[in-house]
């Protein structure tokens, strides 16, 4: 019979669940639900800037006149309104374009690196990982020494005669795509050859033996097999792309936004808090599903079940 | 076996990887440009760095940030393991599934939300607004990735180890504490040092949760590029990229140490 570990012990197996249980209810659901309450006030001037606020002394009746004066018109507030429905399809589309680019552009280098020797791969995919490491933020502003007018890829691309005069290549949607992709590649890389890395060699040696065209062996056994970690990856970079703010803030154009940015201006600019969260409800609402998904992948890949 | 090893794959190789570092070697190079204009090149220089040694702002948020995310990073790491411990050992409870979906969610979920709900808490439980907001924060957000990647290691860890020491007399919190503790130790070190990068790292969150006198790096450096690109922030920049890259050179070279355990994939992986 198995000895019991310490977290098979009543104390330990308590402790490891509650602390990290009670941590993430205090400091992530709980917010949360506060969000999601707010969304349902108006805004005021009064610290803190919102109505109504619960008035716990009240006992009884302070809840009744508290939930009496939530309301749905922020949500009204914001169909009715261009500018923040504008705002969430470009988001889409703009996450779904980059995905489709992520995927394109990571599967021939994941595959490189599947392909690649055996004891060359660790050091292959921690290249391709490393960036990751280094701040977010650098390597967004390392573009802009790049793109910017008198940038660098100006000048490559006049010395080379492509062009004859230095284009405006930020505060475009083109950097913000080359922003995107740039970022996310990692995590479009890693799911995909974690996919591949698994493939039995023998099956492309069948292929091949039974005369099958290289391009044709990648189509009809490598890509599908590459599939469920194109999936995952698309997942991993679609859903934080719809909400990203710092990417479309310093390469985007203004009058091309965001979710993201919306949000912020709303609550950093305009100080409407009510608006702010009734927008971080939405944007939560329509990455709902992709979530999920994702949550089940994760359960399946790290809990076996 | 290169054998399967085509020239496509050595194209797109070359190309994927030259697409990620040539923006950072450029950065780095230019930090040490003696030019004023940033696009010109004026000769090699450290005068860049002279000028970041004078900008006490800069300095001070550096110190700032550092703090932060050596006390979040420790914090995550302890919380984080638990966490990975509860999921992997503790079998079924109540609230497992909520628990697991608290833990994934945040790996993904969009950063302003994340900011914007702690920001709320806070307001709403009527605390200033700071070093230790953001310190909570950090904290929160970052666990969840150390979670998953000590989370992995436990998945292949042999836990008959374990019970050969308590079959041997040893008592379980002796057993945990000398078989098993040492064995993940390499994922948890990854998991802490993710969670410091990441925290370093870390825009959005902190623009919401922090307040006056507890200015980030990243806040900081985000305001300046605003305005525009200086030869200060590159060499900044170079500096954050060679702490980074140490700290990854550590942690890869812990990684082979413990070359037995296959956390390989687990050490950049945010999955």
């Amino acid at each position: 019979m198995p000895q019991t570990g310490l977290t098979q012990t009543r104390w330990g197996r308590r402790l490891v669940i509650a602390l990290p249980y009670l941590w993430l209810a205090l400091f992530f659901i709980l917010p949360f639900l506060i969000v999601l309450k707010l969304s349902l006030s108006q805004t005021a001037m009064a610290q803190p800037p919102y109505l109504p606020v619960l008035d716990l002394a009240a006992g009884w009746q302070g809840l009744k006149d508290f939930i009496g004066a939530l309301s749905f018109e922020n949500y009204r507030f914001l169909f009715s309104d261009m500018l923040y429905v504008g705002a969430y399809l470009r988001s889409l589309s703009i996450a779904l374009v980059s995905t489709v680019l992520l995927a394109l552009l990571g599967l021939p280098v994941a595959y490189a690196v599947a392909r690649a020797p055996r004891r060359w791969q660790p050091l292959l995919i921690t290249a391709v990982i490393l960036p990751f490491w280094t701040a977010f933020l650098i390597r967004i502003y390392a573009w802009i020494n790049i793109l910017q007018r008198e940038g660098l890829l100006n000048d490559l691309l006049m010395a080379l005669r492509i062009i004859d005069q230095p284009v405006a290549w930020l505060a475009s949607d083109t950097a913000v795509y080359i922003g995107i992709v740039y970022s996310y590649l990692p995590f479009m890389v890693l799911p995909v050859y974690a996919a591949l890395e698994k493939m039995d060699e023998s099956l492309l040696e069948a292929a091949a033996d039974l005369g099958c065209p290289r391009w044709k062996t990648f189509w009809l056994v490598t890509l599908p097999l590459a599939l469920p970690g194109i999936f995952a990856g698309a997942l991993l970079c679609f859903i934080p792309i719809v909400g990203e703010f710092v990417i479309p803030d310093l390469l985007g154009g203004s009058q091309s936004v965001m979710i993201g940015q919306t949000l912020w201006t709303e609550f950093f600019s305009n100080k409407d808090w009510p608006v702010a969260s009734a927008l971080a409800v939405m944007l939560f609402a329509l990455l709902l599903i992709p979530i999920v998904i994702y949550q089940r992948l994760q359960t399946r890949e790290l809990e076996g079940r | 076996m290169l054998r399967g090893f085509s020239r496509f794959n050595l194209a797109s190789l070359a190309l994927g990887l030259a697409f990620l570092y040539l923006p950072i070697v450029i950065l780095v190079i230019y930090s040490f440009n003696d030019s004023k204009l940033v696009t010109v090149w004026g000769g090699w220089s450290l005068r860049w760095y002279r000028a970041l040694l004078e900008d006490s702002a800069m300095l001070d948020a550096a110190w700032v940030s550092l703090r932060i995310a050596l006390l979040s990073a420790t914090a995550a790491t302890i919380l984080g393991t638990l966490a990975a411990l509860a999921l992997v050992r503790a079998g079924y409870f109540r609230g497992r599934l909520p628990f697991s979906a608290m833990i994934y969610a945040p790996l993904v979920l969009p950063e302003v939300i994340i900011g914007l709900s702690l920001l709320l808490l806070f307001v709403a439980l009527n605390v200033d607004r700071g070093f230790w907001t953001t310190t909570l924060a950090h904290t929160t957000l970052t666990m969840c990735f150390v979670t998953v990647i000590v989370q992995s290691r436990l998945l292949s860890f042999d836990w008959s180890l374990e019970e050969a020491a308590m079959d041997l007399g040893c008592p379980p919190l002796r057993a945990f504490l000398a078989v098993t503790l040492p064995l993940i130790l390499p994922a948890i070190v990854s998991g802490w040092m993710l969670a410091f990068t990441l925290s370093l790292d870390d825009f959005v969150i902190a623009s919401f949760t922090t307040g006056p006198g507890a200015t980030t790096l990243p806040i900081r450096i985000y305001s300046e590029v605003r305005l525009g690109v200086k030869p200060e922030i590159n060499a900044i920049c170079t500096i954050m990229i060679a702490v980074v890259a140490l700290v990854v050179v550590i942690a890869s070279l812990l990684a082979k140490r413990n070359a037995a355990s296959r956390d390989q994939h687990a050490l950049g992986a945010p999955m």
